[in-house]
C-alpha cells in the first residue's frame, strides 16, 4: 500500500505494509534514525514523535493510521538543533548514553506547547512513559525548566516588541 | 559504490571530508575512494597509538575505549590533549577499531580512567617533547628552553614560536625519547583535567544524530530477528517456515547451530529470519513454527530455586575468610541476631537492545556494533566463523548503554554468521523481548548473616554466606562457587570484628550469568549494609556511629586480611588500591555532615537510611531520605553521596554518574525484578520488567566529592551497591519494617 506522509514539512510517499510501524517506516525506509526503537510496545518512549503535533509512540502508531498526516521527528524540532530544549540539554549536560534522549525531547517539547511553566508534577506526569536507563531524570526535569524559562524569557520580549507604541515609551 | 560508515561523532576524524549536510539523515556513509584519498594526503605522525598530529595542525586522538554513556571517549582524549597542551578546539577523537595494540579496551571494570591515566599522560607528554626538541634544532636553541603552549612551542629569549603543525615532519624524524626523559605537567598547569569539559557528542544526542548500533547502515544490508532457544541449552527439535516466507518483505530463513556447553560469549542459535526491513522480519518471526527439546534447565523455577538457594545459605559453605573463632564467639554473645536476604535476578535492559551489523566476504570480516569489548568481538566471531582474529574489523559505534551486557559478543557472532551464510551483509536486531528473554544475568543471591553482640552492644561476632549461580557457570558447567566475585564486598568487607567468617555456598546457574553493573557488589552491599544497620538498631544506636565504631581504627586492610587467609589479588593487591579504612571515614563523615544526619527531621513516614561500601576502589558513602505512604509506596526525596574515587579529570560526568547511580541502585531496591518457569524468564518488556521512571527516581541527589591525590579509581560502578541498602535502611527507621528481599515494590 502507498501512504502519504509528511514528515518534518516534507511530504512523502511510502509503499510499506499496512500494519508497518510508523518507527520502522521512518527508520528503515526514510532514514530518519533519530527516532529510537526501545521497546515495541509504547513502554519506554524512545520513539516519540509528533504527529499532528501530539506526541505519540511510533512504535505503535501504524503507518495506515498516520496516513495523511504530519509528522515531526527530532531532526526536524529546530532547523539546527536550537529549539530551547535542545538548548537547555546541552546547557545542563543531560544525555549520558544518549540514547532515549530524542524521544525525551519530543516527549518535552509536546508537554511545552500544552504547558509553557510545567510544574515537577507535570513533568512527572508528561515524562514517565519515557525511560531512560542511565537515569538522567534529575537533568531532564532541570533542562525543562530551563527550557521553559527561556522560552518565556523569549516570548515576552517578542511580545514587547510586537506590542504597538512601545517605541514612544 | 563502495561505503563505509563512519561510526564517528561531529568532531570526529574525517569531519573535513564530510560536509555538515551529510550528517542530517544520522546516516553517515562515505565514499571509499574518497576514504582512501584522504588517507593518502595526509601524513599523519603517530608518536603513540593514542595519538596522531597532522602537518595541518590537527591532533586526532584515539578514543579506544567504548562510549556507553561515561564520558570515556571524551575523558581519556582530555588527559592526552592536557599532557600535549593541544588546544581543544583543533582536536578530534577517532573512535578506534579493536585491536590488541590499544592495550585492553574491554570497557568494563570501571577501569578506563584507572588504567590508562598514565598511558595518556605519556602519549601526550612524549609528543610535547618532540616538537620541543623539533623547534630546538630548528631554531638552533636548547630543547630546555622550548615550551609548549596550547598548539604551539615558543622560546621566549628569541621570541620565535612554531605551531605544532609546522612541527609534524621535524618531530617524526627525530628518535622517540624514554619515559624517563618526559616531564609531566604539575597540577597547578592542567588546563583540562579537573574541569568540565562538554562530551563530544553532546551536541549530536540532544539532535537525533549520534550513531548507535542501531543505526548502522552498509548497502545492500538485509535484517534480521532470531528465535533463540527458550531455555538454556534448548535444542531445535523442528522448525516450519512457510507462513513465515509469506510475510511481504521477508527472504528466507537460516538455521543457526545452538550452543553447546560451556555457553561461553558464544551465539545461542536458532531460526533466524531474514528480510527487507525490521519490521518485515519481526512479523516473519512470528509466523515461525518451532519446537524445542528443552533439555535439563527446563527445571529452572525462581521460586523453587529461591528456597534451594536459601536452604544453601544456612548451610555450612566454603570458607572464604575467617578470623578469630566465630562459632565459639557467637555461642558466649550476649545477644545473637541472625537475618536472610535475598535478591533476585536481574537483567541489564539498556536501551538500545543487542544489534550488530556484520559483512563477512572472501575469510574476512568487518563488524559495526555497540560494545563494550571489540577485542572479543574480533575472537567470539572468528572462532564462529573459524577465521583469525586479525581478519575481523570491529567498528565500535555509540552504545545506547551497556552496564555489562554489551561486553558479551554473541550478538555480533550472529550477524556474522549469518552474513557468511547468505553471502550479504546482516544486520541482526534483538527486541526487547529478546534482550530481557536471553540475557547473561545478574544471578539471584541468598545471604545467610549471623552476629552476636557483647553487653555493650559491640560485634564480637560476624558470620556471612552467601550463595548465588557464579558468571564461572559460563566458562565452566562445574563451577558452582563465586570466584572472584567474593572479592566484591564479601571476603574484603572492613569492618574490626575479631570474630570475622566470610563462606560462599555451592549453586547451579540454569540461565547464562553475566555482569551487571557493580557485579556482586550489588547484593553483598545489600546483605552486609542491612546486617549491619540492623546490629546498631538491635544495640540502640546510631547506625552511622556504630557503623564507624564497627569499622574500627584507620588502617590498610591487606595484613588483616592476609591474616585471615584471604590474599588481595590483582590490582586489590598493588600499594595504591589496598582497602584503606581512613578513606571510608572519611566519606562516612563526609556524607553524615553533608547530608544534615544529625538533625535530620522524623515526621510520620520518614526516615532516613545509611550504607557504605568501598568498590572498583573508590569508597562511597550514601545516605537517603525516604517517606513511605499510608498504602506502603516509598518515595525518595533525596539521597547524599560522599565519593572519593581518587583523582578526578571530569567532576561533572562523574556526578552524571552517581546521579545515575542513585537511580540505578533505586531500581534494584524498588522495582525491578525476573522471574522463571519451566527454564523461560517470563518477564518480558518493560511493563513487567520494571525499570525506574522519572517519578520513581529520587527528587534530589547530592554528590560530595573527596578532593584527593589518590589514583584514579573506578566511577561508573561503585554507586550502586550502597543505595538499595541505604534506602531499605531508611525505609525500616520510617516504619519499623525490615526489608530482607528486593524488590521492595510496596511497603506491607
Amino acid at each position: 500500500m502507498a501512504y502519504t506522509l509528511t514528515v518534518n514539512g516534507r511530504t512523502t510517499t511510502v509503499e510499506v505494509p499496512a500494519d508497518m510501524p510508523l518507527l520502522w517506516v521512518l527508520r528503515d525506509v526514510l532514514e530518519l534514525r533519530g527516532t529510537k526503537y526501545g521497546c515495541g510496545i509504547s513502554a519506554c518512549g524512545a520513539c516519540t514523535v509528533h504527529l499532528n503535533g501530539r506526541a505519540v509512540r511510533a512504535c505503535q502508531t501504524k503507518v495506515s493510521a498516520a496516513d495523511g498526516a504530519s509528522i515531526m521527528t527530532i531532526e526536524g524540532l529546530s532547523p539546527d538543533g536550537t529549539h530551547p530544549l535542545q538548548q537547555a540539554w546541552q546547557d545542563v549536560d543531560v544525555p549520558q548514553c544518549g540514547y532515549c534522549q530524542a524521544g525525551q525531547i519530543m516527549s518535552a517539547a509536546a508537554l511545552l506547547a500544552q504547558t509553557p511553566k510545567p510544574t515537577d508534577e507535570d513533568i512527572d506526569r508528561a515524562m514517565n512513559g519515557n525511560l531512560c536507563r542511565c537515569a538522567t531524570y534529575l537533568r531532564i526535569r532541570q533542562a525543562i525548566h530551563k527550557a521553559a524559562a527561556m522560552t518565556a524569557t523569549t516570548t515576552v520580549q517578542q511580545a514587547a516588541a510586537n506590542r504597538p507604541g512601545q517605541d514612544q515609551e | 559504490m563502495n561505503t563505509v560508515i563512519i561510526p564517528v561523532s561531529r568532531r570526529g576524524f574525517l569531519k573535513g571530508l564530510v560536509s555538515a549536510g551529510a550528517f542530517v539523515l544520522g546516516a553517515r556513509v562515505l565514499p571509499l575512494e574518497a576514504l582512501a584519498a584522504a588517507q593518502a594526503s595526509t601524513a599523519p605522525w603517530e608518536p603513540s597509538v593514542y595519538l596522531a598530529l597532522e602537518p595541518d595542525g590537527r591532533v586526532l586522538i584515539i578514543a579506544h575505549r567504548s562510549e556507553m554513556g561515561t564520558g570515556i571517549r571524551t575523558v581519556l582524549p582530555t588527559i592526552v590533549a592536557d599532557e600535549l597542551d593541544a588546544d581543544w578546539d583543533r582536536v578530534e577523537i577517532v573512535q578506534a577499531l579493536g585491536d590488541k595494540k590499544y592495550g585492553s579496551q574491554n570497557t568494563d571494570g570501571s577501569c578506563s580512567i584507572r588504567d590508562f591515566y598514565v598511558a595518556m599522560r605519556e602519549a601526550g607528554a612524549t609528543a610535547r617533547l618532540m616538537l620541543e626538541r623539533a623547534a630546538a634544532a630548528q631554531w638552533n636553541v636548547p630543547a630546555s628552553e622550548c615550551r609548549v603552549q596550547l598548539h604551539t612551542v615558543g622560546h621566549q629569549a628569541s621570541g620565535r614560536s612554531a605551531e605544532f603543525g609546522a612541527l609534524v615532519t621535524a618531530a617524526s624524524a627525530l628518535p622517540m625519547p624514554a619515559k624517563e626523559e618526559l616531564r609531566f605537567k604539575q597540577p597547578s598547569e592542567y588546563r583540562y583535567i579537573g574541569k568540565n569539559v562538554p562530551i563530544i557528542d553532546l551536541e549530536d544526542l540532544c539532535n537525533g544524530r549520534g550513531t548507535f548500533g542501531m543505526d548502522a547502515v552498509v548497502p545492500g544490508m538485509v535484517y534480521a530477528t532470531i528465535e533463540r532457544p527458550p531455555v538454556l541449552g534448548a535444542t531445535l527439535k523442528s522448525h516450519q517456515d512457510a507462513a513465515a516466507l509469506k510475510v511481504a518483505g521477508v527472504e528466507q530463513t537460516v538455521v543457526l547451530e545452538t550452543t553447546g556447553y560451556p555457553v561461553g560469549m558464544k551465539m545461542l542459535g536458532g531460526v533466524a529470519v531474514i528480510a527487507r526491513d525490521t519490521w518485515s522480519a519481526i512479523r516473519g518471526r512470528q509466523a515461525l513454527k518451532v519446537e524445542w527439546d528443552l533439555g535439563p534447565h527446563a527445571s529452572y523455577d525462581t521460586a523453587a530455586f529461591k528456597k534451594t538457594l536459601i536452604a544453601t545459605a544456612r548451610q555450612p559453605g566454603r570458607v572464604a575468610r575467617s578470623g578469630g573463632d566465630v562459632d565459639a564467639a557467637l555461642a558466649s554473645a550476649t545477644r545473637r541476631h541472625e537475618a536472610t536476604y535475598y535478591t533476585p535476578p536481574l537483567s541489564h535492559a539498556p536501551m538500545e537492545p543487542p544489534v550488530a551489523v556484520a559483512s563477512v566476504k572472501d575469510g574476512k570480516a568487518e563488524v559495526w556494533a555497540p560494545t563494550q569489548n571489540p577485542q572479543a568481538v574480533q575472537s567470539v566471531v572468528a572462532a564462529a566463523l573459524g577465521i583469525t582474529e586479525t581478519d575481523v574489523i570491529c567498528h565500535v559505534t555509540l552504545l545506547g548503554g551497556g552496564f555489562g551486557r554489551k561486553s558479551f559478543p554473541d550478538y555480533c557472532a550472529e550477524a556474522a554468521v549469518l552474513s557468511q551464510k547468505i553471502g550479504k551483509p546482516v544486520k541482526v536486531v534483538w527486541t526487547r523481548e529478546d534482550d530481557i528473554r536471553h540475557d547473561f544475568y545478574h544471578g539471584e543471591c541468598a545471604m545467610h548473616m549471623q552476629g552476636g553482640l557483647d553487653a555493650q552492644g559491640k560485634p564480637v561476632a560476624w558470620l556471612q554466606r552467601s550463595v548465588f549461580p557464579p558468571i564461572g557457570s559460563i566458562f565452566n558447567v562445574e563451577e558452582q562457587y563465586g570466584g572472584g566475585q567474593l572479592n566484591m564486598g564479601w571476603t574484603d568487607v572492613p569492618f574490626a570484628i575479631s570474630n570475622f567468617r566470610a563462606e560462599n555456598g555451592p549453586s547451579e546457574a540454569h540461565v547464562r550469568i553475566g555482569w551487571l553493573r557493580a557485579v556482586a557488589n550489588v547484593h553483598h552491599a545489600f546483605g552486609v549494609q542491612s546486617f549491619i544497620d540492623e546490629l546498631a538498631h538491635l544495640a540502640g544506636r546510631d547506625p552511622i556511629e556504630y557503623w564507624l565504631e564497627t569499622l574500627g581504627a584507620s588502617r590498610k586492610l591487606d595484613a588483616e586480611l592476609k591474616a585471615q587467609g584471604y590474599e588481595l589479588r590483582g590490582l586489590s593487591g598493588q600499594p595504591q588500591f589496598v582497602p584503606d579504612t581512613a578513606r571510608l571515614r572519611r566519606v562516612v563523615e563526609l556524607v553524615r555532615d553533608r547530608s544534615g544526619w544529625a538533625t535530620r527531621k522524623t515526621a510520620p513516614g520518614h526516615g532516613w537510611g545509611f550504607a557504605a561500601h568501598r568498590s572498583f576502589f573508590s569508597y562511597i558513602a550514601t545516605v537517603v531520605e525516604v517517606r513511605v505512604d499510608d498504602d506502603g509506596t516509598v518515595h525518595i526525596p533525596r539521597v547524599d553521596m560522599a565519593v572519593d574515587c581518587g583523582l578526578i579529570i571530569n567532576p561533572d560526568r562523574v556526578i552524571a554518574q552517581f546521579e545515575g547511580a542513585a537511580t540505578f541502585g533505586a531500581g534494584v531496591a524498588m522495582v525491578s525484578a525476573l522471574s522463571a518457569q519451566g527454564g523461560r524468564i517470563r518477564e518480558g518488556n518493560f511493563h513487567n520488567y520494571q525499570v525506574p521512571r522519572i517519578h520513581q527516581a529520587p527528587l534530589r541527589t547530592h554528590v560530595h566529592i573527596v578532593e584527593t591525590t589518590e589514583p584514579p579509581a573506578g566511577v561508573g560502578e561503585p554507586g550502586v551497591p550502597p543505595v538499595a541498602p541505604a534506602i531499605c535502611n531508611a525505609i525500616f527507621a520510617a516504619t519499623g519494617k525490615r526489608v530482607r528481599e528486593l524488590p521492595v515494590g510496596k511497603v506491607t
